[in-house]
C-alpha cells in the first residue's frame, strides 16, 4: 500500500539535490580557464524512471541482479552547449547557470512541497479527524 | 546527498576567488612601485585557476562528479617594465632610470570587480543549499 507514495516527486529530489551539485560546480569554475559546463538532462532520466517504462526483475536468490539499483536516481551528466564559449575554454555562462540554479531551486522547493503536502494528508488519515 | 557537496564546492571557489581578490589588491597597492633594476621591480601576479575534481568523481563525466577549483600556482606577469627618467631618486641607476612596476591598474580593477562578483555568486550558491537543506530536514513537520 505505502510502495511509491510520493511518485515522482522522491526520485524528482534526488535528481534536483545531484543537479544543484552540478550546477554550483559551475558557478564555483566560472573563472577556471578550460572548464566545461556540464548538466543533466532531466527528461531523460526521468523517462527512464518512470514505474510503467519497466519492469522490475523478482530477486528470490541473494545471487540475482536487481535492476533498480541506488545509482539509478543519478542522472548523466552531460556538457552544456554554450552559445558563446570564452577564448580560454571555458563555456561557463553566468547569467545561464545562475537562472538554471535558480529554476532547479524552486523546483526542488514543488516537489518538497508535494511530499509534504502526501505526507499531511497520510496524518491527516491516520488521524481521521 | 549533493547538496552537501555544495558547501565544498562553492567553499573552494571562495577560497579561490579570496586569492584572487588578494593578489588583485596586492598588485594594485604595488602600482606605483619603482626599482633601479629591472630584475627586482614589483610584477603583475595573477593566480592560476584550476578544476578539483571530486575525490569520488575521478570521471568528469560521473553521475557524481562535482568540482571545485583550486589555486595551483601564482604567475608574475612579462610585460617589460617601464623605464622612467628619474635622476633625483635614490633608486635611479647610473643612467638616471628607474623601471616601474609594469602593474596595469585599468585591468587589476575589472579583475577586482570580476572576483567581487563570482564571490557573491557562491555566497548565494551557499544559502540556497542551505536553505534547501533546512526545508529537507524540517520535511513532514
Amino acid at each position: 500500500m505505502f510502495q511509491n507514495l510520493f511518485g515522482i516527486h522522491e526520485k524528482a529530489l534526488l535528481l534536483y539535490g545531484q543537479r544543484i551539485g552540478v550546477l554550483a560546480s559551475n558557478l564555483a569554475n566560472a573563472d577556471t580557464p578550460g572548464y566545461k559546463a556540464r548538466d543533466i538532462d532531466f527528461r531523460e532520466v526521468l523517462s527512464q524512471s518512470e514505474p510503467s517504462s519497466q519492469l522490475a526483475l523478482a530477486a528470490t536468490e541473494p545471487g540475482h541482479i536487481s535492476t533498480a539499483s541506488a545509482d539509478q536516481a543519478y542522472g548523466p551528466v552531460k556538457y552544456r552547449n554554450p552559445y558563446q564559449a570564452s577564448l580560454d575554454g571555458n563555456t561557463v555562462e553566468m547569467p545561464i547557470e545562475q537562472a538554471a540554479f535558480a529554476a532547479n531551486n524552486v523546483r526542488y522547493q514543488a516537489s518538497l512541497g508535494f511530499i509534504n503536502d502526501e505526507i499531511s494528508d497520510l496524518r491527516f488519515a491516520i488521524a481521521g479527524q | 546527498m549533493s547538496l552537501f557537496s555544495v558547501f565544498n564546492v562553492a567553499g573552494s571557489a571562495l577560497n579561490a576567488e579570496t586569492i584572487r581578490l588578494n593578489t588583485t589588491a596586492s598588485n594594485l597597492a604595488n602600482a606605483e612601485s619603482e626599482s633601479g633594476d629591472p630584475a627586482t621591480v614589483y610584477r603583475a601576479r595573477e593566480p592560476v585557476f584550476k578544476t578539483l575534481m571530486d575525490a569520488a568523481g575521478s570521471d568528469p563525466n560521473s553521475a557524481r562528479a562535482v568540482a571545485g577549483v583550486r589555486v595551483v600556482g601564482i604567475v608574475e606577469s612579462q610585460a617589460p617594465a617601464t623605464m622612467r627618467y628619474q635622476p633625483d631618486s635614490p633608486l635611479a641607476n647610473k643612467q638616471g632610470y628607474v623601471y616601474m612596476s609594469n602593474v596595469n591598474p585599468i585591468e587589476e580593477m575589472a579583475n577586482m570587480i570580476s572576483a567581487n562578483r563570482s564571490f557573491a555568486t557562491n555566497v548565494d550558491a551557499i544559502n540556497t543549499a542551505k536553505d534547501l537543506l533546512l526545508k529537507t530536514i524540517a520535511m513532514g513537520h
